[in-house]
């Protein structure tokens, strides 16, 4: 296994750490309030974080 | 090994084919296939959809090495039009679908707006110098970082703990001065956006053609690259899919700054209730769910792991760098999150959002990180980046 290899290994381990910590710490999905699959025509308005929110 | 100079000239050098990462690709695939359906099945199907979505952005920004940094680099330096003539293609496609459809659903999807400020001109022009330093914008840094060169991989958690400082900061950037956000659609109808927006492509493709035609190695050479502009036109179709599924735009620094959020609230060091942006409603809902339900964060990891799925078949690989050029990469790392933010985004949230969906502060973003790249270019030269 070269060191490339190990670096990439663990950089994809530190995130899924992260993924999974973050998984068990956050409020569980309600999926009764799950979104339409397309917000398009849906009617909902968009709700998420944008880099262009101030 | 060999050393070739990427389609953005970046200075790349191709790893002979890693065992190890070549045999990885069937397991890799079947990994991805796995995470889409957990997610459809755990989260949401259409955060398993946006997943998808950013499969395929990470699959073309790496398979076709589409860098907005360099070709904006190779454009100075080389007066080498292809790159920049393939994002203007990628702006247009993307604005000519996503400003009629802003128009037709102004309740179901929205525009990227950010408002011009001084906190725009004073972010995009940092952010400008430091992507040429660091070797990528948002998108780049993400996908350089999933085929796993370790400048980009080193850059990433500094940028995203900049971009989070950047947004902790935001309000006290605004108060230095800020109009309300301009909307080409709202203002000037869908007709009138797309004309405008046309026009100020048109311009910027000019001037990089007269540019590239004074002389330079690519002076003789067609400006336009098939597979750059092949994978723009692609990335231009996955935008608007982003903006039809999530109702917002393709966005890449929120994600990063929520992230660190999250760690710095769980280690105690930050509150967020008592801050003006984390506060907010929609931020204190984010923090406090999955990153999976966070529509920046999904395409993010979708980009990345498109990307991994690159590097299994095409081994890549940064130039070493020594201890000095380590420590101004990461200080530009930081400083790319922190200015993403004062300037409502990068080369996508900003510039491929902002545009394409009629705000007016995406275009103040291009001349003035530009304006900035101009002289990152030599300070990375300088530096031997």
């Amino acid at each position: 296994m070269t060191s490339r290899t190990c670096a990439i290994l663990l950089f994809w381990a530190v995130l899924i750490v992260f993924f999974a910590w973050d998984w068990t710490h956050a409020s569980p999905v309600n999926h009764r309030k799950e979104p339409a699959i397309l917000a398009i025509g849906s009617g909902q308005a968009p709700s998420g974080g944008h880099c262009s929110a101030f | 090994m060999q050393t070739t100079l990427s389609q953005a000239g970046a200075p790349a050098v191709s790893s002979p084919a890693s065992p190890a990462l070549g045999q990885a690709r069937w397991p890799l695939t079947a990994a991805i296939v796995l995470a889409v359906l957990a997610l459809a099945w755990f989260v949401t199907v259409r955060q398993s959809v946006l997943f998808v979505i950013g499969i395929g952005m990470g699959g073309l920004l790496a398979g076709a090495r589409f860098g907005f940094t360099t070709g904006w680099r190779r454009l100075i330096e080389a007066r080498d039009a292809s790159g920049v003539f393939a994002q203007i293609v990628l702006l247009a496609v993307a604005a000519a679908i996503s400003i009629p459809l802003l128009a037709k659903f102004p309740g179901d999807l929205a525009a990227a707006l950010g408002p011009p400020s001084i906190s725009l001109l004073i972010g995009a022009f940092v952010f400008g110098i430091t992507m040429q330093i660091a070797d990528g914008c948002g998108s780049g840094t993400l996908y350089k970082a999933g085929l796993g060169i370790p400048l980009n991989m080193g850059v990433l958690p500094l940028f995203a703990l900049g971009s989070f400082l950047g947004s902790v900061h935001l309000h006290g950037w605004l108060s230095l001065g800020a109009v309300a956000p301009v909307s080409l659609v709202r203002d000037w109808g869908a007709g009138g956006a797309l004309a405008l927006t046309f026009a100020g492509l048109a311009v910027f493709g000019l001037a990089a053609w007269i540019w590239s035609r004074k002389g330079g190695a690519a002076a003789s050479s067609s400006p336009w690259n098939r597979k750059l502009l092949l994978a723009g036109i692609g990335l231009a179709l996955l935008a608007v899919a982003n903006l039809v599924v999530a109702g917002q735009p393709w966005g890449v620094v929120y994600g990063f700054g929520l992230w660190a959020a999250k760690v710095a609230t769980a280690a105690g060091v930050f509150d967020p209730a008592a801050n003006p942006f984390w506060g907010q409603a929609v931020n204190l809902r984010t923090l406090d769910q999955s990153v999976f339900l966070d529509v920046t964060s999904i395409t993010n990891i979708g980009i990345m792991a498109g990307a991994l799925w690159i590097a299994a078949r095409k081994p890549s690989s940064g130039k070493p760098l020594t201890g000095r050029q380590w420590a101004a990469v990461l200080v530009a790392g930081f400083l790319l999150g922190y200015s993403s933010r004062l300037a409502f985004g990068c080369n996508v949230g900003a510039m491929v959002s902002g545009i394409s969906t009629g705000s007016l502060h995406g275009w103040i973003w291009v001349v003035l990180a530009f304006a900035g790249s101009l002289i990152g270019v030599r300070l990375r030269r300088r530096l031997g980046v």
